[in-house]
């Protein structure tokens, strides 16, 4: 099946098996997002690409194309309620912004930025989560984990090690280690591995990289989270878009 | 006189914070000059009143850690008509909330007790110290906050951006490049 549809007036083509996010990407339009990356499966759990297809809310990154779909994106109720998920995820963890190494290359931050999120607006959560740094290499901080599943993903399907999962129900629900004494440093991932990269936020980091790019020169210093994906799908389609016919 | 009256009284306060955030409004510079014509100062650490008065601003650095914090807080939000939570640490706790999930006594004990360097070995208890809470929490988690100005400190652009707005009766718009968390 392929055809086109409407985003925000602007109409543009898909091809078979394309979800909306692809769709759009491919047509050089924003859909923001934290859990969908272009290289992996989408995942559908952060929320901020929920548009509004032919007048229903979907998420964009799951939602296939359709012929002739109408979808609206870039208004300003749909910003509110994205800026309201990224405040959501600021509260429900302990993201101490001047004291995380990621500061300026964090896509969660950067949604912030995007959203203009001028506060948290909710109530922390404070939740007490763990740190593991029993990794040589690498350093484990769940208390930023938004549970986007890239690591899982990432060393489950290209790793081929599956270090990580998720664990428990609910907002229990976190990132486990699959080892026997659930320590990162007792599991094979290595500081190569695609799933050490893929962290939108400073949940993994690794060790020994800390503020190393000056202020004004980091990721986020430099470029809009919008600038940034766009720029992200263009590296992993380089040529005539998604499938290529 | 009269003319007097017509200029915006402003307050300020740092709570749980480290006097970074006045560092940054400090660093406003000579726009301090002008600022002086718009404004008069009701309590800040830079004037020598003691207690917040009827002011039309209230800007408040820091989060709230203790009993003598929220008592201020208080103070400020009856007698500011807005009033601006200035900085990470009046936003969301910031550095001083890593001590959310340690146990306050086991603070105690480590930081009066077990350092090697400290001397008699007491927790100190004279009542006119005010008790430390649990947790170190943002300002609008105590009060109702009007506005917000992010950053670790907010650099001094924004504020002088941010006030100007306020003062001359605009909604405060910081835009994309002065926004930021850290
Ligand atoms: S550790 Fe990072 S990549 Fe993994 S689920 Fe958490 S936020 Fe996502
Ligand atoms: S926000 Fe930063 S500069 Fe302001 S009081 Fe807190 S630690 Fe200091
Ligand atoms: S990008 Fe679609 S739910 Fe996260």
């Amino acid at each position: 099946m392929s055809g086109t549809i409407t985003i925000d007036g602007k109409t543009m083509p898909f091809t078979g098996g394309q979800t909306i996010m692809d769709a759009a990407l491919a047509a050089g339009v924003y859909i923001p997002h934290l859990c969908h990356n272009p290289e992996f499966k989408p995942h559908g759990s952060c929320k901020l690409c929920v548009v509004e297809a032919n007048g229903r809310n979907v998420t964009s990154c799951t939602m296939p194309a359709s012929p002739g779909m109408v979808v609206v994106n870039d208004t300003p109720e749909l910003n509110e309620d994205r800026k309201a998920l990224v405040q959501m995820l600021f509260v429900e963890g302990n993201h101490i912004c001047p004291a995380c190494e990621a500061t300026g290359n964090c896509q969660l931050q950067a949604a912030g930025y995007y959203l203009h999120m001028q506060s948290p607006h909710f109530m922390h959560f404070y939740p007490p989560r763990r740190v593991d740094a029993s990794h040589p290499d690498i350093f484990l901080d769940l208390n930023r984990c938004i549970l986007c599943e890239l690591c899982v993903r990432a060393s489950r399907d290209i790793d081929k090690k599956s270090v990580f999962g998720i664990s428990s129900r609910g907002i229990d629900s976190h990132l486990v280690v699959n080892s026997e004494s659930g320590r990162l440093g007792d599991t094979s991932m290595a500081v190569t591995d695609k799933a050490a990269h893929v962290c939108p936020t400073g949940a993994i980091l690794i060790k020994r990289k800390g503020y190393t790019v000056p202020m004004g020169k980091r990721l986020f210093d430099q470029k809009t989270l919008r600038e940034f994906h766009l720029e992200q799908q263009k590296r992993v389609e380089p040529e005539d878009g998604p499938d290529g016919g | 006189m009269a003319d007097e009256k017509r200029k915006i009284r402003i307050a300020t306060c740092s709570l749980a914070g480290c006097f970074g955030c006045h560092t940054s409004m400090l660093d406003i510079d000579e726009r301090l000059f002008d600022l002086l014509e718009m404004v008069e100062f009701d309590r800040t650490p830079f004037t020598d009143i003691k207690h917040c008065g009827p002011c039309d601003i209230g800007i408040v650095e820091g989060g709230v850690s203790n009993a003598e914090n929220a008592h201020v807080l208080k103070e400020f939000r009856e007698n500011c008509k807005v009033l601006v939570a200035i900085g990470s640490c009046a936003i969301t706790g910031n550095v001083p909330a890593l001590r959310n999930n340690i146990d306050l006594w086991n603070c105690f004990q480590e930081v009066y007790l077990y350092d090697p360097g400290t001397e008699g070995k007491q927790i100190p208890n004279d009542p006119e110290l005010p008790l430390p809470f649990d947790k170190v929490y943002p300002i609008y988690e105590v009060v109702k906050v009007d506005y917000f100005l992010h950053g670790c400190p907010p650099p001094a652009n924004a504020i002088w951006k941010f006030l100007t707005d306020l003062i001359q009766g605009r909604q405060p718009e910081t835009g994309h490049e002065l926004l930021r968390y850290d």
